[in-house]
């Protein structure tokens, strides 16, 4: 999601629509309208250091190995730019949200959540970021964004995302 | 069938053509795995006056339902009937219920009082011995004929199996709806038998792991509310909801104690997780476990003595016992995979479990020492079990694979009798009440 064109964005967005409009009862078939041309209008312009300024051009999400909390090589990048972002926007505070995959009992998985969020909101500090700025909260699997039983839906939901408690511009 | 009396036992040795000597073949005992369930007619019960008939048929439909899910008898279809029961006060026509293979029958009668009050009488009696083996009498408030159903079908599971029954009880737990990325979960109380569903919270917070104080009058549960996860009390009675503590962090996986004066759960701090317990009448907090893996589950043992919960202090999830004061904290389960939410029976002599094993998740038992692994349940993912009051049966949450939602299930502690618990649309988290006094 981090490197994710606005035109990109837009399209998406319309793909949903469709489906959406696929699960009521179509009326009788109209000749198929040819797909929309792909518009090439600007992209709304993203507010700097607003929730989509984090989540579009910084990265909210991190991922985690199956049972584990530590923050990946991968991911550490991602944490960086997080930190930067924060330092340049000292009045936002945020809560790290951590997830597990459904493959734990439920309060285990409450528990790991708790490590995974502590374990960004740790780093997030070692990089500069007050620990008082990071709230964390566990959902343990209770809120998958993948519901298919398969490993790439797993490592999906194995996540912690930051997100804008307060203090963001709009 | 251990009360069952010796003439029974001789009958039906006779007709089953076997020369048993003491009988051993014949025994309905609870703890055997593959037994036969036994032949019982129970045909609707008398009306003392035409207005008593809808009563009378429902409350023999629910204590054939009853023992039917058990596993342990069959009741017989009333078509077969050959006698009809007309007065329960004399003795019915043994050699007709013979002919249809009953070995037991239960008559009962069904009055409303000039006060208002149901009276239901009901008579067990033995086919083969020709005797009545239990005569009992109730009255209630109309509205409370299903209790007496179940209280009727516990006093027939008690006389013949020797156990105690557990079908006047009930069940809380978590009713889930809505798609598998936006789930709707509700706290609800059930009957035993999936009646009466009443959903206690609205859905617009998420809820976790209900549990049972020991008189079933409130409710330790773990709630969202206000996006500030943390372990709550709910009271039947007066339908207030209470935090249970004021603490900086998350606490979850709440249970009582058995004399329900104590709340034993995990606190969250820094990422770690520890046991507490915490003392309902004067609030004081005393922490348990002091290591940093995870420690949740907890779980008191009948005699609230020792305690046993889970942790991953030594690499994976596994099962340990502690006492209550948190001393002699030592691992019991040393078995394949990784094990999780340990419930201590309420016999005291099993602990369930979740086991973990490539990509399985399956209900097991164990003795308190770790000995003795039973695997009872096999589902895709099978976990956090409960036990009915009599340590019998158990109940649990089943996961369907690819997000198809959550059920429950219920299994004997044998293994034999796995079936889906009637609830109100998808559910989880069931947990269940003591036998209600």
């Amino acid at each position: 999601m981090t490197k994710m064109s606005a035109g990109m964005k837009l399209a998406v967005v319309a793909f949903a629509v469709m489906l959406a409009g696929c699960e009521t009862k179509p009326p009788p078939a109209p000749p198929a309208a040819p797909p929309p041309a792909p518009v090439a209008t600007p992209a709304p312009s993203i507010v700097p250091g607003s929730a989509e300024d984090l989540r579009v051009n910084v990265g909210d999400t991190v991922h985690f190995d199956y049972n584990k909390s530590a923050v990946l090589e991968g991911d550490k990048a991602t944490l960086q730019r997080q930190a930067t972002w924060l330092a340049k926007y000292p009045s936002v505070r945020v809560t790290i949200e951590g997830n597990c995959d459904e493959r734990g009992t439920r309060e285990y998985n409450l528990a790991l959540g708790a490590r995974r969020a502590n374990a960004v909101k740790e780093y997030l500090n070692s990089l500069g970021v007050s620990a008082a700025r990071i709230d964390t909260i566990s959902y343990g699997k209770e809120r998958p964004i993948c519901s298919e039983s398969t490993e790439s839906c797993w490592a999906q939901n194995r996540r912690a995302v930051t997100v804008i408690a307060s203090g963001a511009s709009s | 069938m251990r009360k069952l009396t010796p003439t029974l036992l001789a009958a039906l040795a006779a007709v089953l053509g076997m020369l048993v000597p003491a009988f051993a073949a014949l025994k309905v005992d609870v703890n055997q795995a593959n037994i036969q369930p036994l032949p019982i007619a129970i045909p609707d019960f008398v009306p003392v006056t035409p207005a008593d008939v809808a009563a009378g048929q429902n409350i023999a439909k629910v204590v054939r339902a009853d023992l039917d899910r058990s596993g342990l008898f069959k009741p017989l279809d009333p078509k077969s009937f050959i006698d009809k029961v007309t007065n329960i006060n004399i003795a019915p026509n043994f050699s007709d219920w013979r002919i249809i293979t009953a070995q037991g029958l239960v008559t009962g009668s069904v009055a409303m009082q000039s006060d208002g009050r149901l009276r239901v009488d009901f008579r067990l009696w033995d086919i083969y011995g020709e005797e009545q083996m239990l005569g009992l009498q109730y009255f209630t408030q109309p509205a409370n004929w299903r209790r007496i159903a179940h209280m009727i079908s516990d006093a027939i599971y008690q006389r013949i199996t020797g156990e105690t029954g557990y079908f006047d009880t009930r069940i809380v737990f978590i009713s889930e709806s809505g798609p598998p990325l936006a789930r709707k979960k509700r706290l609800a109380v059930m009957d035993e038998d999936g009646a009466n569903p009443t959903f206690l919270t609205n859905g617009s917070y998420l809820v976790l792991t209900p549990r049972f104080n020991p008189t079933a009058q409130m409710i330790a549960y773990m709630s969202y509310i206000g996006r500030k996860p943390a372990v709550y009390l709910f009271d039947l009675e007066s339908g207030r909801q209470e935090k249970l503590g004021d603490f900086p962090n998350m606490t979850f996986s709440p249970r009582f104690s058995p004399d329900g004066n104590k709340v034993v759960m995990s606190l969250e701090k820094g990422g770690n997780s520890d046991i507490y317990v915490m003392d309902l009448r004067t609030r004081a907090v005393t922490r348990l476990t002091y290591d940093p893996g995870i420690d949740t589950s907890p779980s008191y043992s009948p005699d609230g003595k020792q305690i046993t919960f889970e942790s991953d202090r030594g690499g994976t999830q596994q099962i340990y016992v502690m006492n209550a004061d948190g001393s002699n904290q030592h691992r019991i389960s040393f078995g394949a995979g990784r094990n999780g939410t340990p419930v201590w029976s309420p016999r005291g002599d099993l602990i369930a479990f979740t086991k973990i094993t490539s990509g399985s998740f399956r209900i097991g038992v164990m003795r308190p020492d770790g000995s003795g692994e039973r695997i009872l349940s096999d589902g895709w993912e099978d976990e956090g079990p409960t036990w009915a009051p009599n340590g019998r049966v158990l109940m649990f949450t089943r996961t369907i694979e690819g997000g198809r939602g959550s059920q429950i299930w219920s299994i004997d502690v044998t293994g034999r009798n796995e079936r889906r618990v009637a609830t109100p649309g998808d559910a989880s988290d069931p947990a269940w009440s003591p036998l209600i006094q």
